[in-house]
């Protein structure tokens, strides 16, 4: 299975999502530090949940950084997040 | 931060010498190269979004020193580089200082800590 749906599966297994893209981006990213052979090392996640209303932007990535905590300690080097509300997301998400 | 973290931050050298730098500094990132040559899309982003708003910064190379890279990562409980912190105070990493500044919170952030500005 790709590191993408790896990561897919498990923030929709462990967060009630309405919106969950996850976006490689190891080919922009090609032949700089960190990026692997076989791309699989930049992502980008865009997450809307209802489950981060409350909590402030460090907490809800730190939600996102412990359900992939495997990921990250093994070969995902950069994850970026974009972690928001539905009211935050607004009608058009 | 947990009891956990607290035990190791007593044993790990590295932890001090970041305790040092982020004490000594009101606003220290923790980045891959330097200001003038960031080694990283997401570190040169941050030091954009600084240099732009004319904040002074200290900048600590992780590249150049590994413990730090590993270190910076434990003692934020933060799995990535950038880092920044603001008066000893971990703010968050790109993704968190780029949505600050488009919300206008980063400039509120640092005129509320008594961090001077001076826009380019």
């Amino acid at each position: 299975m790709s590191i993408a749906r790896t990561i897919e599966d498990k923030l929709a297994a462990r967060l009630a999502t309405s919106r969950l893209v996850v976006i490689d981006e190891s080919r922009h990213h090609a032949g700089h530090a960190g990026a692997r052979a076989g791309g699989e090392s930049h992502f980008r996640v865009e997450i809307v949940s209802r489950e981060f209303a409350g909590l402030d932007r460090l907490a809800r990535q730190r939600l996102i950084h412990d359900i992939l905590a495997e990921e990250l300690a093994g070969g995902v080097h950069a994850l970026s997040l974009e972690t928001v509300t539905p009211d935050e997301a607004g009608p058009d998400s | 931060m947990t009891a956990t973290q607290d035990a190791a931050a007593q044993n790990n050298p590295v932890f001090e010498r970041i305790e040092q730098e982020i004490a000594s500094h009101p606003v220290v990132l923790f980045m891959k190269g330097t200001p003038i040559f960031p080694q990283c899309g997401f570190s040169a982003m941050v030091v954009q979004v600084l240099s732009h708003m004319g904040v002074q910064f200290k900048s600590v190379d992780v590249l150049t020193e590994p413990a730090i890279r590993d270190g910076i990562k434990q003692y934020s409980n933060w799995p990535t580089i950038p880092q920044l912190y603001v008066n000893t105070e971990f703010v968050g990493g790109c993704d968190i200082v780029r949505e600050m500044y488009e919300a206008g919170e980063l400039e509120q952030m640092f005129t509320d800590k008594g961090i001077e500005l001076q826009p380019q």
